[in-house]
C-alpha cells in the first residue's frame, strides 16, 4: 500500500483560496495571542495575575517569618 | 464525490477574492475612517493594539452587513447592472454561503470587540450590524422612499463605536459625529440619484425621484443640508471641536449649503443642458465635505495631544 501525494488539479485551482483562509488564520491566531499579552501586561503587577493559577505556587507568596 | 463533481461549474468557481467582495471593501474604507477618528479623538487613550484589533472588529462587522445584505438583496441585484456582478448574482458564491459568511463573522467581529474593549462597543456594533441588514435591508430599502434616511444611520454609527471603544459609553460628541453623517447621506445620495440614470425602478425599489419626483428630491436635499449645518458647526463647541475644525466646518458647511440651493433653484431642463454639472459637482464636493470634517477632528485631537504633552 502506498500513500503517495496525489496531485490533483483542483489542488492548483483552489490554490488561491486555501493560501486566503491560511493568511486569515494565521491573523487570528496572532491577533488573539497579540491580545492576550496585551491584557495580561494591563493587569500591572504580573504576579497577582499568577496567583489565579488554580495551582499552590508557594513560591510567589509573600515571605513570612518563622 | 467524483471528478466530475468537482468539475462543474469551472467558469464561475469562487476565489478567494469573491469572498471579500462580500464584504463590500469600499463601503468598508469609510467605516474604518470615521471609527478611527471616533476612537483617536475620544477623551481616553486607548492601546495601539488594541485600538487596531477594534477597528478591525468595526470593519469585520460592517463586511458581515454586507454579506448578509448581499444574501438577502440577490434577486434585485440580479436585476440592475452596476450589481450583477456581484459574486452571488454573477454565480459564483451561493447564497447560503453568503449568509454564513455572514452570521459567522457577526458573532465574530462582535464577541472579539467585547473581549478587547467593552460589552457597550460590542453591543453598538451588534445593533449597526442588526439595523443594516434587518431594518434597512429586509424592511425600508423596498418598502419606503425614504430607505436611504433612516438605512444612513447604519453608516453614521461607526465613529461612535470608535467613541465607545475608548470611553465605554455615549456622550455629546459622538452623538454629534453620528447625527453628522446620518444628516450628510441623504444630500449625498440624492445628489447622486439626481444624475445617475439608476435601474432601482426595474428592481422594485422606491426612489425618492421616482415615488415623489425629481422636484420633490431637489426641495429634500435642500431641507436635509440646513439640518446638517448646525449639527455640523455645533461639534465645533464641543470638547473635540476648536478653532480649526469651527473654520473648516462653516467653509465647507457654506459650500455645501450653496450647492444645496443651486440645485434646489434648478429645474430638470437646466440641468439636462449643462449634463448636470451642478448636481455632479455637490456629490463630488459631498465625498470632500465628510473628509475634512472628520479630518479636521483628528487635527484637533494631534494638537490637544501635543499641547499637553
Amino acid at each position: 500500500m502506498s500513500f503517495e501525494k496525489v496531485e490533483h488539479e483542483l489542488h492548483h485551482r483552489r490554490s488561491g483560496r486555501n493560501i486566503g483562509v491560511l493568511v486569515a488564520l494565521i491573523g487570528m491566531v496572532g491577533i488573539v495571542f497579540g491580545l492576550t499579552v496585551v491584557k495580561v501586561l494591563q493587569l500591572g503587577d504580573a504576579a497577582k495575575f499568577e496567583k489565579f493559577d488554580h495551582v499552590a505556587r508557594p513560591q510567589i507568596l509573600p515571605e513570612t517569618e518563622q | 464525490m467524483t471528478d466530475v463533481s468537482l468539475n462543474e461549474g469551472l467558469p464561475n468557481e469562487a476565489g478567494f477574492g469573491d469572498y471579500v467582495a462580500l464584504l463590500k471593501p469600499r463601503v468598508m474604507s469609510l467605516v474604518v475612517f470615521t471609527a478611527l477618528v471616533g476612537l483617536l479623538v475620544a477623551p481616553m487613550p486607548v492601546h495601539p493594539f488594541i485600538g487596531f484589533v477594534s477597528i478591525l472588529c468595526i470593519a469585520v462587522g460592517a463586511g458581515a452587513s454586507g454579506a448578509l445584505n448581499m444574501w438577502w438583496d440577490a434577486d434585485i441585484d440580479a436585476v440592475m447592472r452596476r450589481t450583477a456582478k456581484r459574486p452571488i448574482p454573477a454565480g459564483k458564491v451561493q447564497p447560503e454561503e453568503a449568509l454564513g459568511l455572514g452570521v459567522a463573522l457577526s458573532g465574530f467581529s462582535v464577541v472579539l470587540l467585547w473581549l478587547a474593549t467593552n460589552w457597550f462597543a460590542a453591543a453598538l456594533l451588534a445593533f449597526t450590524i442588526f439595523f443594516y441588514a434587518v431594518v434597512y435591508s429586509m424592511w425600508l430599502k423596498r418598502s419606503t422612499p425614504q430607505n436611504i434616511v433612516i438605512g444612513g444611520a447604519a453608516g453614521a454609527f461607526p465613529p461612535m463605536i470608535g467613541w465607545a471603544v475608548a470611553t465605554g459609553g455615549v456622550s455629546l460628541e459622538s452623538v454629534l459625529m453620528f447625527a453628522v453623517i446620518f444628516m450628510w447621506t441623504p444630500p449625498h445620495f440624492w445628489a447622486l440619484a439626481l444624475f445617475m440614470k439608476s435601474d432601482y425602478d426595474d428592481a422594485g425599489v422606491p426612489m425618492l425621484t421616482v415615488t415623489h419626483g425629481r422636484k420633490a428630491t431637489r426641495a429634500y436635499i435642500l431641507a436635509y443640508t440646513v439640518l446638517l449645518v448646525p449639527v455640523a458647526v455645533g461639534l465645533a463647541f464641543t470638547s473635540v471641536g476648536g478653532s480649526i475644525y469651527g473654520s473648516v466646518a462653516v467653509a465647507a458647511n457654506l459650500w455645501f449649503l450653496r450647492g444645496a440651493v443651486a440645485i434646489w433653484r434648478r429645474d430638470e431642463v437646466a440641468a439636462e443642458s449643462d449634463s448636470y454639472a451642478v448636481e455632479k459637482s455637490v456629490f463630488k464636493f459631498s465625498l470632500l465635505y465628510l473628509f475634512v470634517h472628520f479630518g479636521a477632528l483628528l487635527i484637533e485631537a494631534a494638537l490637544r495631544l501635543g499641547g499637553a504633552s
